[in-house]
């Protein structure tokens, strides 16, 4: 059991790791080609500009970039929410499915223009095969294409170069890294047994007489950029966990893998781009150092049986198997919490309520760091304010002025890294504060308890983490949930971008130095301890209060 | 101003490529190379009538047929969803208690975990071959045939997830019963 449960680990974590390596070299050349003006390059920037126009031959500086930014995310958001408030005079919907509520259409807008893809609505109940095609898939390559562009800029710019064009840079992320990646993942599920239809549903009677709906639809096309994108919104409403959305142990691998594949990747590509090669693979490190504890602490408290069980004449061998899948196997359900909440993927393939309390700590704790590999881009861009944050701290303590890769970093740069950061505590611990002690919140419960606070926790955290998963017990489509998560994931999807801009834009105003020997190497196990040091702190002092509310008092109160 | 227009000519083309291009090859492919998977692997009666998915459960309570696992939603596939409560709500212990029962399970013959714990989507098509085997019993009973014919029937048709050397075999449950039903 221990050893089956290692090895599915460690093939699926080292397998992706490695595959990741030639990803991450394909995707610095195609977002950040060494001459973009010829060869095949050249073809491709001068296709890319025809289809943006005039406005995507200059270089941008950090604001023009960030303007360019926030203006392709209004128009996402914009011709998604008119399609999901249309849906029912649109057309491809064989299923007649009728208007959604307002509030829920905000929420849903915003939950996937910030690549969160928190869903307060069931797929295969309430959207059309447009909604879902058109407005949702639509924004789960664009959302990510954006991650993954502000990700090039920010690396750029660390080298001492232009930022780039955003215009150009979103094109190359959608169709030369996430397109194809998202059509060969597709065939594999296809090939799976993944439905692949624009029929609606099928009507069944059952062996003992019974009519079964069953729902289908376009659901490969959607899990494949879904699962690439870090998006992790489902087609149905539970979402890898259902059979038609992952039928098999097969595909069940293949979707993990394509949770962190793009995530680790982008570290390379970070690599690449500044040219630090061995200092992106110490970040790398401290990443899967993290991603190993928690997958360890995760796979070991759900070998722990269902307490409720516990008196009861049932067999608890395999562990606690309430929310999961018999043909994933046992170590499934725990791995695939960690992966998808260490990136900001949000995906599941068990149920988060049902898992034991501790295992349901470690998704919280992949949500409250959010940069151990994260989302697509953000991830790598998260990571930078620790950097800065740790550099910054190590420099105090030796007594010399910080600096990271040669460029001074002072007050102004450490302000803005500090205010990115606690922005993500702000949100997750005041909303929380907010919805448990009023009506909003607690009127909305499953469970009765500490895990109702867990609840509560875990639904702001996935907010702020721009992750998407949820303790799914939570009642949560009502118009204070719908209105407070979606300004929230807003909010904590474009601070985290825009001031790491900010400060690149601030460093590079500055006079680049050599790194000296004077100053802390980022290339050596002094700075991972550093930076690993400094992630914990921050997350350690600013959520275990709230941890020990939760998970923490659900485990000493009845696990025994 | 300018930005937005930008915006909206690359908003028309990721639509039209990452859309309506990437959709339609995807389910090109899908109608050439799997076209029974594609459409949610139905299996039909001699008739023509849709007996369900191979890849979804559906109910079954009379003693005859072997029984899946517990579904939060009554096994209904189009609006899918697990139990979502905490493993130490006093809820489940009341369902497993009920369950149980059920079964008649007794401290000497417990029940396989899987046939007490309701699955994330309240569809899986599958129970472990422990869990099968379990019910043999009754199911040769209520049909009146040897229950070792059921428990081979139970055997040949398990099978271990990705068809890898695990300990855990898992039984596809409306598979086994339309096989029953042929017995």
């Amino acid at each position: 059991m221990l050893l089956y449960a290692t090895l599915f680990v460690v093939l699926v974590v080292g397998g992706t790791a490695l595959l990741s390596w030639p990803l991450g070299r394909y995707m610095k050349w195609a977002m950040d080609p060494a001459d973009p003006s010829s060869g095949l390059a050249g073809w491709q920037t001068r296709a890319f500009r025809a289809v943006g126009g005039p406005l995507t031959a200059p270089d941008q500086d950090w604001k023009r970039y960030m303007v360019a930014m926030l203006a392709f995310n209004g128009v996402m958001f914009t011709i998604t929410f008119a399609l999901l408030a249309l849906q029912q005079h649109l057309p491809l919907n064989p299923d007649g499915k009728q208007a959604l509520e307002g509030s829920l259409i905000f929420n849903t807008a915003a939950s996937f223009t910030s690549n969160t893809n928190l869903q307060h609505y069931s797929g295969e109940v309430s959207l059309s095969y447009l909604s879902q095609l058109g407005g949702l898939m639509w924004l789960q390559f664009v959302s990510a294409a954006t991650g993954i562009a502000a990700l090039a800029a920010l690396a750029r710019g660390l080298a001492g170069r232009p930022l780039g064009n955003f215009f150009i840079d979103v094109q190359r992320a959608c169709f030369l890294v996430l397109l194809p990646l998202a059509f060969a993942l597709a065939i594999l599920l296809v090939l799976g047994g993944v439905p692949m239809t624009f029929d609606g549903s099928a009507i069944a009677t059952t062996l003992e007489g019974v009519q079964q709906t069953i729902a289908r639809g376009p659901v490969a096309a959607f899990v494949a950029i879904k699962q690439l994108g870090t998006n992790g919104g489902g087609f149905f409403g539970p979402n890898s966990t259902h059979p038609l959305e992952n039928p098999t142990f097969w595909t069940n691998i293949v979707q993990m893998i394509a949770i962190v594949l793009v995530p680790m990747a982008c570290v390379w590509m970070f690599g690449r781009i500044i040219g630090r090669m061995r200092h992106a693979g110490v970040i790398f490190a401290v990443m899967l150092a993290f991603l190993a504890v928690k997958i360890t602490g995760a796979v070991y408290f759900e070998s722990a049986p269902t307490q409720a069980f516990a008196h009861l004449p049932i067999d608890q061998a395999v562990g606690n198997l309430e929310g999961k899948e018999m043909r994933f196997g046992p170590a499934s359900g725990p791995l695939w919490s960690v992966l998808t909440t260490s990136t900001s993927n949000g995906s599941v393939g068990a149920m988060h309520d049902s898992l034991n309390p501790l295992t349901g700590l470690m998704p919280m704790v992949g949500m409250w760091l959010n940069a151990t590999f994260g989302g697509v881009g953000v991830g790598m861009i998260n990571m930078f304010l620790y950097i800065i944050l740790g550099v910054f701290i190590a420099g105090m303590m030796i007594g010399r002025t910080p600096d990271y890769l040669g460029w001074r970093v002072e007050s102004r740069e450490v302000k803005l890294a500090v205010f990115a950061l606690l922005a993500h505590g702000l949100f997750i611990l005041g909303g929380t504060a907010l919805f448990a002690a009023t009506p909003w919140g607690v009127d909305t419960l499953a469970n009765a308890g500490p895990h109702g606070f867990s609840e509560i926790l875990y639904e702001f955290s996935s907010a702020s983490a721009n992750n998407g998963s949820g303790f799914e017990g939570l009642g949560d489509n009502t118009a204070p949930w719908n209105i407070a998560t979606g300004i929230i994931m807003l909010l904590a999807r474009f601070i985290p971008i825009l001031l790491p801009l900010a400060i690149v834009g601030s460093l590079s105003s500055k006079r680049r130095s050599a790194e000296s020997g004077g100053t802390l190497s980022v290339e050596g196990g002094v700075f991972a301890t550093m930076l690993a040091a400094t992630i914990l702190v921050v997350g350690a002092l600013t959520f275990f209060p709230a941890a020990t509310l939760g998970p923490i008092a659900e485990h000493v109160t009845y696990m025994n | 101003m300018h930005s937005l227009l930008a915006s909206i000519r690359i908003a028309a083309a990721t639509l039209l490529i990452c859309v309506a291009g990437y959709t339609t090859a995807v389910w090109a492919v899908a109608r050439a190379f799997a076209p029974d998977a594609a459409k949610g692997s139905l299996i039909t009666a001699g008739d023509g009538t849709i007996i369900g998915s191979r890849q979804v459960a559906q109910a079954f309570t009379r003693p005859g047929y072997v029984w899946p696992r517990p579904s939060a939603v009554d096994y209904n596939a189009a609006g899918a969803g697990g139990s979502n409560t905490s493993p130490t709500s006093p809820d489940l212990a009341v369902r497993g208690r009920e369950i149980a029962d059920r079964y008649g399970a007794t401290p000497q013959t417990p029940l396989p975990a899987d046939l007490a714990a309701a699955s994330g989507a309240g569809l899986d098509p599958h129970i472990s071959e422990a869990g099968a085997l379990y019910q043999a019993a009754r199911v040769a009973a209520a049909r009146g045939v040897e229950p070792a014919r059921v428990e081979a029937l139970i055997r040949s048709a398990a099978v271990a997830p990705g068809g890898l050397p695990t300990r855990e075999r898992i039984v596809n449950v409306l598979e086994l019963n339309l096989a029953l039903d042929k017995l």
